[in-house]
Formats: C-alpha cells, structure tokens, sequence
C-alpha cells in the first residue's frame, strides 16, 4: 500500500464506516459487538506492526499500553461522562485521545533507557514492562485494584471502531511511507549499516513505540467502552501475545496483511462457536453433529495456528517478501 | 501498484464477506425449536479458573436434566446453551450478547467469578434479560441493575455469621482479629464480625493487619498472644491461614482459629496440617449436611458424574432450580415477569439452604459452618441469618 493508495483507503473506509453505522441497529447485536473487537484488533495488531514488523523491534509489551488507555479512558469518561448530554461525544473523543497520549508517555519512559538494547533482550524487558502496569493497575485502589473498573458508558461503536482503525492504518502506512519513515525500515533492515549511514536508531525505535503506543492507548479506551468493565488481568502477557500473533500471521511489516489476521482471529473462535451450534445438516440427520467442536475450540484455534505457521511462515498474506519497495 | 490494489479489493471482498456470512444465522432455528425454553449459561469451562466454571456447569445441567426429567416448565423443556468464557477478561461481554442475540435465550445463568459476573450485567440488564449468578460474592455484582440476581450470600454475611457462631456457639468473650488488610474481601468480613461480635456483648481483644502474600506473621500473633484472647478471627484465604495456624502453634497459642469460605479449598490442610485441628470456617454448604435435600442432591450428582459435589456445583443446581421456579409461579419466560417473580422468592428450599431473595437482590440463606477434624472438613452446623 502506498501513500496514495492508502489516502483513498482511508477515505474510502471512513465513508463506509459511517455508511454501516447508520444501518448498526439492523444488525445481530452479537456480531455487531465482535465488529468492534476486530475494529479494536486491527488498531492493536496494526500499531505493533509498526514497531515489530517495519522497525524489527520484537515489543511484548502491547498490552501494557492498551492498559494505560483502556483505565485512562475509563476514569475519564466515568467522572465527566454525565456533565452534559450533547458533549457526550466531545468527552469520549477527549478520553480516547487522553489515553492514547498517557500510553505514548508509556512508551516514551520505556523507550528512552530500553530500546538501546535489541533482539531478545528488548523482548524480555518490554514483557517485563507490560507486566509492572498490569501489577501497578492491580494495586491501584482509586481504579478498583484487582476487583476491576465499571465502566458507565458504552460508547464504543461501529464508527469509533473502525474510524480510528482507519485512522491507525493511515498514520502508519504515511509515516513508513515518508521520507523520514524510510528510517524505520533502514533500521530493521541492518541496524548498524544504518546507524553507519548517519540514521540516529535510537531515535526511530523511540518513535515507533511512541506511535505504536498511541493506537495502542486509544484501542484500550474503545475496548474498555465496548466491554464496559475492565481488569488488569485482562491486559495480561497472553493479551500482548495475542496481538503478537496477529502481526506475525499476517506478516510482519505487511499492514494489509495483519489487518486481515486481526480480521480472520478475531472471528475465527466465534466461527467455531457457530460450527458447534449447528444443529442439524440437511439430508445427514444427526442432531448437533458438531457439538464436540464447543469442547475442543480452543484446541481446533491453536492447531490451526501452528498449522499456519508450518505453511505459511513468511505471514499468510505476504505475496512479496516486505514492503520495503 | 496493481498488486496491491489487487490486494485492497480481495481483502475488503473477504472481510465484507466474512462479515455477511456472520450476519447470515439461519433464522429458522427459532421456530423450530419453540416447543423448547432456552436458558444461557456463561462459565469458565477452560482455563485458570476451569475447576469453578466446570463445577457449577455441572451443577446447572443437573438441575436441567432433573427439571426436564419432571416435564419441564410450563409444559415445555428446558434447553441449556452454554458458552466457555476461558476465564479470560472480555469473553464474557461477547459469549452473553451471543446467548441473547444469536440463540434467544430467556435468561442467563453465571458466572463464579465476580470480575466476569459484572461483565455480563450490564449487557443482561440492558437487554432485560434475568441473570442469577450462582457464586460471585462481590456486593457490586448484583448493583448492576434490576435484572440481576445471585443464589450466594455476600461476603460481609460471613462476618456476622461467623460472629454469632464464635459468640452463640463457642461462647467465645475475648477475641482477635487478623485482617488481610489488602483484600477487600477480608475486610469486609472482618468489619462485619467485629460489629455482629460487640453487638452481642463479646469483646475484641486485638486487632492486627498482613498482606496477602506476607510468610511471616510472628510479629502479628506475639501481640495478638500478648492480649490473650480466646479465639482468633482470620478472614483470609487458605494459603496465609495455613501459614497463621502454623506459626500460631509454634507460639504457643492453642485458642480456635475460625474464618470464612476463603479457607475452603483442598490446599489448606496440605499447609496448615495438624495445627488446623479443631479450627472453624463458614462456607455455602456441606456434602455432609443430613438434610433430605443436600443428600437427594449428593446422590443424583455421584451417579451422574461419579464424584461429590462441592460448593459450586450446588450453588449452579439452585440458580437454574430458583429461575424455573419463578418462571412457574410468574407463568411466563417474559423478562420483566420472571425478574418480578424473582424478586418475590421466599424461602425457597435449595441445596444450599432456604433462599430469600432480599431488596437488593442477593440471597439470605444460611450458612455452613465446618470444622477441621483429623485433616478432613467436618460439618458442624447451619447458622440461620
């Protein structure tokens, strides 16, 4: 996707957001719901391709980030959300951008004394990261500790979702694009030929976690507005794996490719859950024929992943090797 | 550049399509099913907490079978549809819209774990759909809205129960209390035992704080030690009071340890050993209970499963048992009827004990208590609120 491709996507998408916002209330409010968990999975899996997959920093720590935002925006919307009627909407964008900027602040404290390191290294220090804001939420009486925060509102919907999904896709596919985002790509490609090169590394690395830590703040506003409670478990190491999943199925440094992974595993469990529903197939009378499915779910999902992986280790949809023409 | 445009449009073809055919639920199911009352279930059937959810799904497809096996409701079957919410964080906002969106079920029984109770509330109030949580003790739970209801007490009811079991029972003047002081499920307790204990003439000898987490506690039983009670109060969870039982011993204190359901677990006489003899904890029921209706149900259960159930299987058998009831007496599956029915229960004899649903929608019901006696949990009593 280049820069101008990706100006029409996200034209085209932001008009077709609207455009199924307005027709929301026709649709299986359980599918809807799921919609904006793939809006959110996007936003995630998008803005961590930006750090794992075009600045080649392996980052566990995503779903630190999406804590920050997710409680930032709650406490937010919880003590304002019923001032005025009218300025619901003004709140909740202010929430979101809120947690999106403490997030980025995240990243930044991170960023600055870590990303001196690289590879493995990094990996273990951003896990251990994401797991100091989960234990510091854990403590954090005002915000309901380990017994989880209410979330009052539920403002999170078909156009928030999926318009700042839109939003995460532009930014990051302009940014990589631009002159100056060629860096990125320099620096995964050979750290130190860029660095020789008169690229300041350091410098990529903290913007690409700052950045990636932004979407990652506002992904954790709207999950918090759509699941209307949240506790820090819930942003624990397997949530910043799943995400990691996501980008590496769908390749890494390959956007369209890893919103389509966050597309295919975010409806991939609630496909299996339809399958084990079925009650009867037309001509083979058997009742509930696939009711051992409902048991064996998160088998199937894990199997298919290795599977995917066997197969396609380049990343599901990766037709050429990266982005970087 | 044509790749990639390529690209663009088969992923907004497939994602579209993906989405459509979820959209597409053949809704011919519900009609043909009609003959049928379809109940959700949300439980951690996979997972940290798997034991809980698999439990009390045992316990509600008992209840379930035993009802159809009586003709159902209303003249109709009754159909479980249950979802496994992984014990994880936001699947049980999705795995309820689902129950209630996709299958049309009329009410909705979950979960064990209050974090995930209070997940599902919201949605279940919104929809005005009944939901009876068989086990979350948080008070928070069922503050969700008019719609949702619980068949356990809550935790601050220990503390009193305990209070007048130590005071009634034990004939206990002179106790201490030792309070996790970073669990909120502690405190409560323990603000509640202390006010129930006063109350009835008891005196509190000393009062001193751990976390959760802490080994040791010498310095916290020398000054309880130093006051001389003649029990102690630890409202914690079974790891920590295995710990205070010990070290107790080793002080020197040989005064009754009791608490609350927190020590229920097999993990505690592994820790505590020996020095847990003779000690109290008060829980929501015994397999041992002589009652006619505990050991109908400790029966039905061991021949269908082949093990006995514990706690929260019984509390999911009288969910499902209490929300047929109110549909029987509201004549209904209609959601405000059944909430209004709900509502009213009195006295209704569940495994658990008699079940009166209060104002504010949680049940007062007796207590268990039980004793350690050569390593095994003993039954000792029921204490009525």
């Amino acid at each position: 996707m280049n820069i101008r491709h990706a100006k029409t996507f996200f034209l085209g998408a932001l008009v077709l957001c609207f455009l199924v916002s307005l027709f929301a209330n026709q649709i299986n409010s359980y599918w809807l719901f799921i919609s904006y968990d793939i809006g959110i999975n996007i936003i995630l899996a998008v803005s961590l391709n930006l750090i794992n997959g075009y600045t080649g920093q392996f980052s566990l720590g995503h779903a630190g980030f999406m804590a920050v935002g997710a409680y930032t925006a709650a406490a937010i919307t919880n003590q304002f959300g019923e001032l005025n009627p009218y300025l619901s909407i003004a709140v909740f964008l202010g929430a979101l951008l809120a947690g999106g900027l403490l997030a980025a602040v995240a990243g930044l404290l991170v960023g600055i004394p870590t990303l001196r390191l690289r590879g493995d290294y990094l990996a273990i220090v951003t896990l251990g990261f994401g797991e100091i804001i989960r234990v510091v939420f854990q403590n954090m009486q005002s915000v309901g500790g380990a017994r989880g925060l209410s979330v009052m509102h539920g403002w999170t919907n078909f156009f928030w979702a999926f318009g700042f999904a839109a939003v995460t896709v532009y930014v990051v596919t302009a940014l990589v694009h631009s002159t100056y985002g060629r860096g990125f790509i320099a620096v995964r490609d050979d750290e130190v030929a860029a660095s020789a090169m008169g690229i300041s590394t350091t410098k990529y690395k903290v913007t690409a976690f700052v950045v990636g830590a932004f979407f990652a703040g506002i992904a954790g506003g709207l999950y918090a507005h759509s699941k209307q409670f949240i506790t820090p478990g819930g942003f624990n190491f397997m949530q910043s794996i799943a995400i990691v999943v996501m980008v590496i199925l769908g390749g890494m440094g390959n956007t369209i490719g890893v919103i389509i992974a966050a597309i295919l595993l975010t409806l991939l469990p609630e496909g299996l859950r339809a399958i084990a529903d079925i009650e009867h197939i037309p001509g083979i009378v058997t009742a509930h024929p696939f009711v051992w499915v409902s048991d064996t779910r998160m088998i199937i999902y894990s199997l298919l992943l290795i599977i995917l992986m066997l197969t396609r280790p380049q990343g599901l949809f990766s037709l050429r090797k990266s982005l970087s023409k | 550049m044509k790749i990639w445009r390529g690209q663009i449009l088969s992923a907004a073809v497939l994602a579209v399509s993906l989405f459509l055919s979820g959209c597409n639920k053949p809704p011919g199911e519900s009609f043909a099913t009609s003959d049928v009352i379809k109940v959700g279930e949300f439980a951690s059937m996979t997972g940290s907490e798997a034991t809980f959810g698999q439990s009390s799904h045992q316990g509600t497809q008992l209840a379930i079978d035993d009802l159809n096996a009586a003709d159902g409701v209303l003249g109709k079957k009754l159909e479980l549809h249950m979802e496994d919410d992984q014990s994880q964080a936001g699947q049980p906002a999705t795995v309820v819209r689902k129950l209630i969106s996709s299958d049309g079920v009329v009410a909705i029984l979950g979960e064990v774990a209050s974090s995930r109770s209070l997940e599902a509330a919201p949605i279940c109030q919104e929809n005005k759909i009944p939901m009876i949580s068989p086990a979350s003790t948080n008070p928070k739970v069922t503050e969700a809205g008019d719609y949702i209801f619980r068949v356990c007490f809550i935790d601050p009811f220990q503390g009193t129960v305990m209070a007048n079991f130590s005071r009634k029972t034990l004939k206990l003047q002179n106790v201490a209390v030792l309070t996790d002081a970073k669990s909120d499920y502690s405190l409560g307790l323990a603000k509640f035992f202390k006010e129930g204990f006063v109350a009835d003439g008891g005196k509190i000898a000393a009062e001193q704080n751990y976390s959760s987490g802490d080994k040791d506690f010498s310095a916290e039983l020398t000054a309880i030690k130093a006051a001389n009670p003649d029990g102690i109060f630890v409202p914690g969870y079974y790891t920590e009071v295995g710990l205070i039982a010990l070290q107790a011993k080793q002080l020197g204190i040989t005064v009754p340890l009791f608490g609350g359901d927190g020590w229920e677990s097999s993990a505690l006489v592994p820790i505590g050993g020996a020095a847990l003899e003779g000690d109290y904890f008060s829980t929501h029921y015994s397999p041992q209970d002589t009652s006619p209706a505990v050991q109908n149900f400790v029966k039905e259960f061991k021949a269908k499963y082949n093990s006995t159930p514990d706690a929260m299987a019984a509390l999911g058998y009288d969910s499902a048992m209490i929300l047929a009831a109110a549909m029987k007496t509201a004549g209904t599956t209609d959601g405000a009827k059944v909430r209004d029915a709900l509502a009213a229960t009195k006295n209704f004899a569940g495994v658990t004990g008699k079940i009166t649903i209060d104002a504010n929608r949680n049940a007062s019901k007796a207590a268990v208590i039980l004793t350690i006696n050569n390593g095994q949990f003993q039954y000792v009593q029921t204490v009525q609120p």
